[in-house]
């Protein structure tokens, strides 16, 4: 389905899109004003999108300076080459472990490898941690935000799923009883898991090192009591050096929830004894992404989320509209590298107003993205539903008399026009849009009597 | 072809230009550290508080399990540690020393000696951890310096109490780690 289709049924309950729209301005209201408390703030952008070129320039040799340090420290290193070699490595330590359940802290790459269902079918219980992601989870659905798994819903939602999965009050939507039944719930689970799984925010390729983010501190309740730690790392994730662990902790948690920092940041170097931590190094499909020149500084994502909260048509399309793992601006540059045929409508979801790129902590050129990619598939699906419209007006706006007639036309049959036509459904743009009222004369013609 | 080999190939097939590594400037950080410190804990939703607030709240008896790494309050320790994290699921009450701590965050910087168990900060129910206030440094570029080449199996910054906000954005604190942090500042 393209993404206004899935838009619209996004857009099916106004209230509920509209909270959906103010929430996540306030989420990057509190963003700017977090990051207007730091004076340096634009010098950071800048060292951290400097670091991520170094890092993109020579990937090849901080990924084996990384395993060289990581095996020396006792951490097991594997390669992945796409989704489905990342889980067979995991299932294969499972099975090794004679594991049947284990809990898995919030990991976007795993999301993209189809991790829980490959594991389901192998007969092993995969339990998300994150709140968010354990209330999608309970509903089988994705989360439809990197940061906020479950921002789609509303309390009275999870109210619902919890009083079903976890016996809660029917009708109690506190946020902070939810939140204590999910505690409960997931500390058995914690207590009983013998392998974790977690994502990887940075790896240090001089260290062999990796750091894991987290609020809630689900990550570490997870790996500290298991006796196998499973983190899946994209090859994008290395930095340098340690000392850069300051500039990307700086931006990280302000660009986006305005935090200063998240309340745990975990450096994860070497197993505690009797312990086995594993690393798994994921490309699929970043290494073509890595030759795309226009594209591959979509690689220096550190999935923040900050473009999603900005953005115009996020905020008013819902993460799910987008269909791909990571929605929303970045999302709509990474995907179509992944399946352009079935992503070909995202770069278009954008109104091209550079909001995305402004508040990049990283400094990617997100809609020169966008608008690169609409230039790609244009070429490569030429007969494109806009491309008759667009053809329409070229010949308009080629002959100066189509063009004055044509005007005086729309004026006079706007007015006349019942709404069932100008609003009808092969006007998307009549969509959730109301005309201005229309003006008596053309511009051209005020002109002429004004400014004479 | 291994899965490495090929990755590092496809890569090493792409042409790309060098790129220098950036040097990273001494950012300056001013107004007081202690304040700005205490700022950044309450801004976190954890608390900063004296010794005797300490002393009275571990004195009213309200934490039934109370361990202590920090020798000046070792004597409310009444658990014994144990040698399975497991083992701490009842915990009320640790209280932990904190190598340093930055101001612009109120990050505080832990190590495994630190800690005994990685699980101790996260599995107890409330935690304290006793800081020294001239152990305080301005922002994270001066946090790493000070970390600079050292070695620990685990290394945390820990800024504050578990929370979320995942239900509707309302801040909920506690979600599986501790349900409060207490910094003294000695």
């Amino acid at each position: 389905m393209s993404h206004p289709a899935k838009a619209s049924e996004f857009l099916q309950d106004p209230a509920k899109s509209k909270w959906h729209d103010e929430t996540l301005w306030f989420v990057r209201d509190k963003r700017d004003k977090s990051t207007k408390s730091v004076p340096e703030w634009e010098k950071l952008r800048d060292l951290a999108s400097q670091i991520k070129d170094n890092v993109l320039a020579n990937l090849g040799s901080y990924l084996e300076e990384f395993e060289r340090n990581a095996k020396a420290n006792n951490i097991h290193v594997h390669w992945a080459k796409d989704a489905a070699g990342h889980n067979e490595i995991v299932l294969g330590i499972l099975r090794e472990k004679q594991c049947k359940a284990i809990v898995k802290s919030k990991s976007i790459l795993t999301e993209e490898c189809h991790l829980n269902p490959y594991l389901e079918k192998n007969g092993v219980e995969v339990v998300d941690t994150d709140l968010g992601e354990r209330i999608v989870q309970f509903l089988n659905q994705a989360p439809s935000h990197i940061v906020l798994p479950a921002i789609h819903l509303k309390k009275r939602d999870i109210s619902e799923i919890f009083h079903e999965k976890l016996h809660t009050e029917k009708g109690n939507e506190d946020p902070d009883y939810l939140t204590q039944a999910a505690r409960i719930h997931l500390r058995e689970k914690f207590l009983n898991a013998k392998v974790a799984i977690t994502g990887v925010n940075f790896g240090v390729a001089e260290t062999g090192e990796f750091v894991v983010c987290t609020n809630e501190g689900n990550a570490d309740m997870g790996v500290h009591l298991a006796d196998v730690h499973i983190a899946s790392m994209g090859i994008e994730k290395i930095i340098p050096k340690r000392e850069h662990l300051g500039v990307f902790l700086r931006v990280l948690a302000r660009s986006a929830t305005g935090q200063s920092v998240t309340n745990y940041t975990s450096h994860f170097r070497s197993p505690s004894p009797g312990k086995e931590i594993h690393i798994i190094l994921v490309d699929n499909g970043r290494t073509e992404q890595l030759g795309r020149p226009k594209f591959k500084d979509s690689l220096k994502c550190i999935r923040c989320g900050a473009c999603m909260n900005t953005c115009p048509i996020y905020r008013r399309s819902g993460g799910f509209s987008y269909e791909s793992t990571v929605p929303g601006p970045i999302g709509s540059i990474l995907s179509p590298g992944i399946d352009l045929q079935k992503h070909s409508s995202l770069p278009f979801a954008s109104t091209l107003c550079g909001s995305c790129t402004d508040v990049c902590p990283v400094k990617i050129n997100i809609h020169e993205q966008l608008y690169e990619w609409r230039q790609e598939i244009t070429k490569a699906q030429p007969d494109k539903a806009k491309s008759f419209a667009m053809k329409f007006a070229n010949g308009i706006f080629a002959v100066p008399f189509a063009y004055n007639i044509s005007g005086s036309m729309m004026r006079g049959a706007l007015k006349i026009l019942p709404d069932s036509i100008t609003y009808s459904g092969l006007n998307t743009w009549g969509k959730q849009r109301d005309l201005p009222e229309i003006p008596n004369e053309s511009f051209k013609d005020w002109y002429k009597k004004n400014r004479k | 072809m291994s899965s490495k080999d090929l990755i590092l190939s496809k890569i090493k097939a792409v042409p790309l230009e060098p790129k220098d590594i950036p040097i990273i400037p001494d950012f300056e950080t001013d107004g007081d550290l202690t304040a700005n410190f205490t700022a950044s804990i309450q801004a976190n939703k954890g608390e900063v508080i004296s010794t005797d607030a300490l002393k009275s709240l571990l004195d009213s008896g309200v934490f039934e399990k109370v361990y202590s790494r920090v020798d000046e309050y070792s004597s409310f320790s009444n658990a014994e540690f144990p040698e399975d994290a497991h083992q701490l699921n009842d915990l009320n009450l640790a209280i932990l020393r904190g190598q340093f701590g930055v101001a612009e965050n109120g990050a505080i910087w832990l190590e495994d000696p630190d800690m005994g168990l990685r699980a101790l900060p996260f599995i107890t129910e409330h935690l304290v951890i006793v800081l020294d206030s001239d152990q305080l440094v301005g922002n994270m570029h001066q946090a790493y310096q000070r970390i600079g080449k050292k070695t620990s199996g685990f290394g945390l910054f820990l800024a504050g109490p578990s929370k979320t906000a995942d239900i509707e954005q309302s801040l909920v604190i506690g979600a599986h780690g501790a349900k409060s942090l207490r910094v003294v500042l000695l």
